[in-house]
C-alpha cells in the first residue's frame, strides 16, 4: 500500500487522533458514571444508616479507646485471660480444619465427576458444576443458623456449614486444577484395567496434589476466619465469648481486648504460614 | 565400567529410596487424617448430637417452607369466630369473608371442611371432629375443663388430651382446644397471600384476571391506574413485606461494591509505596507492608465491632468495615502486581519527556489494569456473601432480616424466601463479574 505518501500519513494521524479522542471520551464518561455511583451510593448509605458518617468518624476511636484504656488497667490479667479463652481459639481452629479437611475431600470427589475425560458419568458433569455452583453461592450464616435450629449449639452446624461452602469454593478451583492435567497416566492406568478410583488415586491425584495444597492452605486460612464469625451469630469457638464480652459492655472489654489478641494473632500466624507453603509448593510445581 | 558402574548403583538406591519415602508419606496422610476426624469426633462431642438434635424441628421448617396452614379459632370466653393464614393479625379475614372451605350458619358456629372427608363443626362451647374410619370426636369447653367423648375407650396416639388442654392431629389438619380457645387448622400447599394481603381489592383474581384488569379502562381503585394499583400492592405487601426485603437486597449489594471499590481507590496509591522498584526504601515499603497485613489481620468482625460502635447499625458501618479489610488484600496484591510490571515501557514513556506522574499514568496503569479490575471483581461477587454475613453481625441489610426471621422460628417460608433471593443475587453478581472479566481478557487479548 502507499502508505508512505505524505497525504496518507496525515490521514492516518487524523484517524488516530479522532479514536484516542473518543477512547478519552468514554474513559471520561465510564468515570463520571463510577464517581456518580459512589457518592450518591454512599450519600444513601449514610442516610439508611442509625449514625451518620460525619457524626460517627469523631467517635470512631472512642471505642478502641475504651478498650485499650480497661485492658492497659488489667495489664497483668492479659495473660491469664488469653490462657483462659485458649480453648475456645482451639475449637475455632478446629472447626476451620476439620470442615476444610471435609470440604477438601467432597471437593476431589465432585471435581473429578466434574472434569471432561475423567469424570466417571460424563452426563452428569452440567449436574455436578452447577451444584458447586449453588453450594458456593449460599452463605455459610445461613446454613449454620438453620443447622443450629435443628442440632442445638456448639460446634457442628459452623463445622457443616462451612464444610458445604468450601466443597463449592475449592471443588470450582480444583476442576480448573483437573482440567490442566495430563490424560495419559489414565490411558496407561486403564489399559490396564484399573477401576475408576484406582485410576483417579494413581493417575490423577500425584499429579495435581501440589496445585490442591496449596488452594486448602489458602482456604483454612479463610475458613479461620468464617469460623470466629460464625461463632459471634452463632455458637461455639472464640467468636461466641467475644460476643457475650462485647455485649457485656465496660467491665468485660479486658477480656475483648484478650480475644481481640488472640484472634488477630491466630489469623496473622495462619496467613503467614499458608503463604510460606504455598510459595514452596507453587515455586516447586 | 567400574567408573560408570558406581553411579547407576547409587541412582538406583536413591530412587528406590525415594519410591520408599513416597509410599510412606501416601499411606500416612490417610492415616493422620484418620485420626484427626477420630478426635473430632470426640472434641465436638458427635455421640451427644443424637440426643440434641431436634428432628421435630427440621419437620416444622420443612414442612412450613412449602406450605401454611390458615386458622379457624373459636373464642371460647367471649364467642365469636375469626379466620386468620398462619394465625396472624395481617392475615386476618375481614368480616364477611372467609375461605371456601368454612361455611358459617351463624357468628358463633361454622362447619369446616377439611380434606381427605374430614370434617369439624364448631358450635358455640362444643366441637365435633368426624374422622373417616374412627368416628366422631365430641369436645365441649366449659369454665371447669374440657369434656372429651371419643367413640373408643382408649385415646388413639394422635390424639393428646388432659383436662385442659386436648390435642387432636391428623393427616388432613390440626384442632385444639383448651378452655380460652378451639382452634382448627388446615395447611395448603404454596406461599401465603405472597402477592396480594386479604385486603386488597385484588386477592384471590388469577393471572388472566389480573391482565384484563390492566387493560381495562374500569378502575378497581379511584385515582389509581390498575396497574399502578396492583404494583402497589405487592409492594407495599405486610405480609412478606417485599419493599423492606428488596431494599434490604440493595442495601447487601451496596455495602459490597461501596466497600469493594472504596478498598480498591484507597489500596491503589499505597501499593505505590508497598512496591520494591516504586520505593527503594526498605523502611517505607516494610511499614506499608505491615499495615497491609494489620488491615487484614485484624478481620472484617472486629472492624465490624469496632465500627458498629461508632456508626451504629445500617450498611455504613458494613461497607467500611470492609473497606478496611479489603485495602489491606487489595494492597497486597497490588504491590505484587506492581513488583512485576515491565520497566521498558516506563522508560520508553519517560524518554517521550513525561512527567512522574504521567509515566505513573501512561507506563505502569495501563500494565496493572488487567490485574486489577479481574481482582476487584471477584473481590465484588465475594464480598456480596460476606455483606450478608456483615449484615447479620451489625445490623443492615438481607442479613439482618434472615437473622430476625430464624430467630423467631416460626416464618420458615420467609427464611426460604430470603435464602432464594440472596443465593439469586450471589449466582447473579458472579454470573455479571465473570462475564466482564471474560470481556477483559478478551480485550487485553486483541489490544
Amino acid at each position: 500500500m502507499a502508505d508512505t505518501a505524505p497525504g496518507n500519513a496525515h490521514h492516518i494521524q487524523t484517524a488516530y487522533m479522532q479514536m484516542t479522542r473518543r477512547k478519552r471520551l468514554y474513559g471520561a464518561a465510564m468515570l463520571a458514571v463510577f464517581v456518580a455511583l459512589m457518592v450518591s451510593g454512599f450519600r444513601l448509605a449514610d442516610a439508611r444508616s442509625a449514625g451518620s458518617f460525619a457524626d460517627g468518624i469523631g467517635n470512631i476511636f472512642d471505642f478502641p479507646g475504651e478498650v485499650l484504656f480497661e485492658a492497659g488497667e488489667k495489664i497483668t490479667l492479659l495473660p491469664t485471660l488469653m490462657a483462659k479463652f485458649f480453648p475456645s481459639l482451639l475449637e475455632t481452629i478446629n472447626i476451620a480444619a476439620a470442615s476444610t479437611l471435609l470440604g477438601a475431600i467432597g471437593a476431589i470427589v465432585l471435581s473429578l465427576l466434574a472434569t471432561r475425560g475423567m469424570a466417571r458419568w460424563p452426563r452428569l458433569i452440567p449436574v455436578v458444576r452447577r451444584l458447586l455452583d449453588l453450594l458456593r453461592a449460599i452463605p455459610e450464616i445461613v446454613v449454620a443458623l438453620i443447622l443450629i435450629f435443628i442440632l442445638g449449639g456448639g460446634p457442628v452446624p459452623a463445622m457443616i456449614a462451612i464444610a458445604l461452602h468450601t466443597v463449592g469454593a475449592l471443588g470450582k478451583l480444583f476442576s480448573e486444577v483437573n482440567e490442566n492435567a495430563s490424560l495419559k497416566p489414565l490411558e496407561g492406568l486403564h489399559s490396564v484395567g484399573a477401576t475408576w478410583t484406582q485410576r483417579m488415586w494413581l493417575g490423577v491425584i500425584p499429579q495435581v496434589a501440589p496445585n490442591y495444597l496449596s488452594y486448602a492452605l489458602l482456604r483454612f486460612e479463610i475458613n479461620i476466619r468464617a469460623s470466629a464469625i460464625l461463632g459471634f451469630v452463632g455458637s461455639g469457638g472464640i467468636g461466641y465469648d467475644l460476643k457475650n464480652a462485647f455485649s457485656w459492655g465496660q467491665g468485660r472489654y479486658d477480656e475483648v481486648a484478650a480475644i481481640f489478641l488472640l484472634l488477630f494473632g491466630t489469623i496473622v500466624f495462619f496467613d503467614q504460614l499458608s503463604s510460606h507453603y504455598r510459595n514452596k509448593l507453587t515455586g516447586k510445581a | 565400567m567400574a567408573i560408570t558402574d558406581a553411579p547407576i548403583v547409587q541412582r538406583h538406591d536413591a530412587a528406590l529410596a525415594l519410591f520408599t519415602r513416597k509410599r510412606i508419606i501416601a499411606g500416612a496422610v490417610p492415616v493422620i487424617v484418620l485420626a484427626y476426624f477420630a478426635y473430632i469426633f470426640f472434641a465436638f462431642d458427635i455421640p451427644g448430637l443424637s440426643e440434641r438434635a431436634r428432628l421435630d424441628n427440621a419437620r416444622v421448617l420443612v414442612a412450613d417452607s412449602y406450605s401454611y396452614k390458615t386458622h379457624v379459632t373459636r373464642d371460647n370466653r367471649t364467642g365469636g369466630i375469626t379466620m386468620a393464614v398462619e394465625g396472624s393479625a395481617k392475615g386476618t379475614y375481614p368480616e364477611g369473608m372467609a375461605p371456601d372451605w368454612v361455611v358459617q350458619p351463624d357468628d358463633d358456629s361454622a362447619r369446616i371442611a377439611l380434606p381427605q372427608g374430614h370434617e369439624v363443626l364448631i358450635d358455640g362451647d362444643t366441637m365435633r371432629y368426624d374422622v373417616p374410619g374412627y368416628g366422631p370426636i365430641t369436645a365441649t369447653a366449659s369454665r371447669q375443663g374440657i369434656d372429651l367423648s371419643l367413640p373408643t375407650d382408649q385415646a388413639p396416639d394422635w390424639i393428646s388430651a388432659s383436662k385442659t388442654r386436648v390435642n387432636i392431629t391428623t393427616k388432613a389438619g390440626r384442632v385444639t382446644v383448651t378452655k380460652a380457645r378451639t382452634e382448627v387448622m388446615r395447611y395448603a400447599l404454596g406461599w401465603e397471600l405472597f402477592w396480594f394481603t386479604l385486603d386488597s381489592p385484588f386477592h384471590g383474581k388469577s393471572l388472566g384476571e389480573l391482565a384484563a384488569l390492566v387493560v381495562s379502562g374500569d378502575r378497581v381503585v379511584s385515582g389509581q391506574s390498575n396497574l399502578a394499583a396492583i404494583a402497589g400492592d405487592v409492594w407495599n405487601n405486610e405480609m412478606w413485606r417485599h419493599k423492606d426485603v428488596i431494599w434490604a437486597l440493595f442495601e447487601t449489594l451496596l455495602m459490597a461494591f461501596l466497600g469493594t471499590m472504596g478498598a480498591a481507590m484507597v489500596a491503589l496509591p499505597l501499593a505505590f509505596m508497598a512496591a520494591r522498584n516504586f520505593t527503594p526504601l526498605m523502611v517505607v515499603r516494610q511499614a506499608f507492608r505491615r499495615l497491609f497485613d494489620l488491615l487484614r489481620g485484624v478481620d472484617a468482625l472486629i472492624w465490624t465491632i469496632v465500627l458498629s460502635r461508632a456508626f451504629g447499625p445500617g450498611p455504613l458501618t458494613g461497607s467500611l468495615a470492609i473497606l478496611l479489610t479489603d485495602t489491606g488484600s487489595f494492597g497486597k496484591m497490588f504491590s505484587e502486581a506492581l513488583e512485576n510490571v515491565d520497566p521498558r515501557e516506563i522508560d520508553g514513556v519517560q524518554s517521550t519527556g513525561a512527567k512522574p506522574l504521567q509515566r505513573y499514568r501512561f507506563g505502569v496503569i495501563p500494565q496493572i489494569t488487567p490485574i486489577l479490575l479481574s481482582q476487584v471483581l471477584y473481590y465484588l461477587e465475594s464480598n456480596t456473601r460476606s455483606a450478608t454475613i456483615i449484615g447479620a453481625i451489625t445490623g443492615g441489610g438481607i442479613g439482618l432480616l434472615l437473622t430476625q426471621a430464624i430467630i423467631t422460628q416460626q416464618d420458615w417460608e420467609k427464611v426460604s424466601y430470603y435464602i432464594v433471593l440472596i443465593v439469586m443475587l450471589v449466582v447473579f453478581m458472579d454470573w455479571l463479574s465473570g462475564m466482564i472479566r471474560r470481556r477483559l481478557i478478551r480485550a487485553g487479548d486483541a489490544g
